[in-house]
């Protein structure tokens, strides 16, 4: 126990967490283009193609998109294709 | 023309030149410190008190006694210890300790005493950080605050104060404010500061700084996709292989328990990198780490290669360094599975032996998926030289050749276990690693026929995105 005052140097980024609100999901569906984003982990094509089937079955315009690999962050422009194109969208994460 | 001199009781040379001070003072004016008792000289009725040093800091004094010859207040010459011409010289006073001899070593200054250039450094004004101050109270315990903060792995930290960090910064050339990259999760920017405040954090030396600062750069590469093995649901952290003479200087363990518990440098640069991808990088268990089960070596998981017997190529050296350079390899580990082969006392048994247990990294079933590093203790390293195939290329060679497998044992299905490789191998002999994923390093300590496996990340099966990396240590 050290009973001198004394300072510390902060190990951190010092970056102030900035927490933004979630978008409020759309009261419909209708007439929504729906993104169907795959990280690129094996096996998810299953999961994903039957998702996008399933919402195509149902009427909705439904856009693929595909990072090049899930042990890296996703490219800058893939994001913004989503946000530019998409009013929702389904990420596939994980095993 | 005027004259500071810089002395210390203590010094026998200080002692032996209070003559020639007498002379230099009635000749010329002098300025006279002391950095250990102002009572001395007491033939010139003592000496300024430079106890606290802070002009010896401030002049740059390295021994005593040091002369300096000032001109309208501005240095134009200085000499340390006793040169009777060069004093001469200076002082332009001719028969100048004429009674004395020619030459005499000084000492060395109280100002450049180990860990006093930061002290002195910090005291009087010479050194700034970028860093945010964290102020403790005089009822806080430094080490809970940091728990408080949320800066710690769980174990104990070493409070990084200012003095430490200076100190950690003291054991690099590269300057504080140099930005080494950008540390994921968060893509935060990383200075050789914030390295240095973790490395004090983590309990290294400042001798071991130069390894952390490396350690950080090949994690940084983009290969080695650290994004990734810190966010994995694996159970991989960094594995860190040191290689080169630095091992034997900053005192790492490479014989026994190499891979365990009690060896400062072993136990304190890993846990830096981690610390560092936590405080810096935002990366924290159960956030965007989301290892199911992790493993205890994410704490910080470092050992360095035996390299003592001078017919084996290092680990560094195999994959393209410099004989004798200092080199640190980042390996995307699992954690370590031992394997006891006591009675094999031939190469071909002992490799079917570290074969069969090489195989079940990931799943006995799954191949070119983790990688692996084999860490052969000196005995099972002696089968091999005694049978004459103790090279690097030997033992790899029959490691690779062991560990190709009939397909159809392997396929999904087989033997009743859907886990298994794609069913289109069935007729095919399958390796177990890609080329390169399996690393062999000696290390460990006599008595033992036993080796250790560290097991690799199963996205090593993605050749293209990561790889193990190896980075140069620098100064």
């Amino acid at each position: 126990m050290n009973n001198q005052p004394y300072t510390m140097l902060d190990p951190t980024a010092e970056r102030s967490p900035i927490v933004r609100a979630r978008l409020a999901p759309p009261e419909s569906l209708d007439g929504a283009t729906i993104g169907v984003f795959s990280i690129s982990k094996e096996r998810s094509d299953e999961f994903l193609d039957r998702v996008a089937a399933r919402l195509g079955e149902r009427g909705h315009k439904v856009l693929r998109f595909r990072k090049p690999t899930y042990t890296k962050p996703s490219p800058e422009p893939i994001l913004q294709d989503i946000v530019a194109h998409c009013d929702v969208v389904v990420e596939g994460l994980a095993d | 023309m005027e004259f500071t001199v810089i002395v210390k009781r203590e010094c026998e040379t200080c002692q032996m030149v209070v003559p020639v001070l007498e002379i230099l003072r009635q000749r010329h004016g002098l300025t006279l410190y002391c950095q250990d008792d102002p009572s001395f000289p007491e033939a010139l009725g003592g000496a300024r008190d430079d106890t606290a040093l802070e002009q010896s800091w401030r002049l740059g004094v390295e021994a005593v006694p040091t002369l300096i010859r000032l001109e309208k207040g501005a240095e134009h010459a200085r000499i340390h210890g006793w040169d009777r011409a060069a004093w001469r010289q200076i002082t332009g006073i001719a028969d100048l300790g004429a009674e004395l001899p020619a030459f005499r070593p000084g000492c060395g200054s109280r100002s450049v005493e180990p860990g006093m250039p930061e002290r002195l450094a910090l005291r009087y004004g010479g050194l700034h950080f970028a860093s945010r101050v964290i102020e403790v109270s005089e009822d806080e315990d430094p080490i809970e605050v940091a728990y408080d903060r949320g800066w710690s792995d769980g174990l104990p930290i070493t409070p990084p104060t200012a003095l430490r960090v200076a100190r950690m910064l003291a054991g690099t050339s590269r300057r504080a404010d140099e930005v080494i990259g950008l540390i994921p999760p968060n893509l935060a920017e990383c200075t050789v500061e914030k390295a240095a405040i973790n490395a004090v954090m983590a309990g290294c030396r400042p001798e071991y700084f130069p390894v952390v600062l490396a350690a950080i750069e090949a994690a940084l590469k983009p290969e080695f996709s650290m994004h990734g093995l810190l966010a994995t649901l694996g159970f991989a952290g960094p594995v860190l292989v040191v290689n080169g003479p630095i091992t034997t200087r900053i005192g790492m363990n490479s014989a026994g328990n190499a891979l365990g518990q009690g060896n400062r440098a072993n136990s304190t640069i890993g846990r830096a990198l981690q610390l560092l991808i936590r405080n810096v990088g935002g990366g924290i268990p159960q956030e965007i780490d989301r290892a199911v089960l992790g493993n205890p070596g994410k704490v910080g998981f470092c050992f360095p290669e035996d390299e003592s017997d001078p017919d084996w190529t290092p680990l560094n050296v195999a994959r393209g360094a410099a004989p004798g350079s200092n080199t640190v390899t980042l390996f995307h580990g699992d954690g370590m599975q031992g394997v006891i082969a006591w009675m094999s006392a031939g190469p071909q048994s002992l490799t079917k032996s570290l074969a069969m247990a090489l195989a079940a990294v990931t799943h006995p079933k799954l191949c070119h998926w983790g990688g692996a590093i084999l860490v052969l203790s000196p005995d099972h390293y002696a089968v091999y030289r005694k049978a004459g195939l103790g090279r690097r290329a030997d033992i790899e060679g029959m490691l690779w050749e062991a560990l190709k497998r009939p397909g159809r044992e392997l396929v999904r299905g087989a033997h009743g276990v859907d886990e298994g490789i794609d069913p289109a191998l069935a007729e095919q002999m399958v390796d177990k690693f890609h080329p390169g994923n399996l690393l062999v390093v000696r290390a460990g300590g006599l008595g033992g026929g036993m080796s250790g496996i560290i097991g690799g990340w199963a996205a090593m099966r993605n050749r293209s995105e990561v790889q193990i990396v190896s980075k140069e240590i620098g100064s």
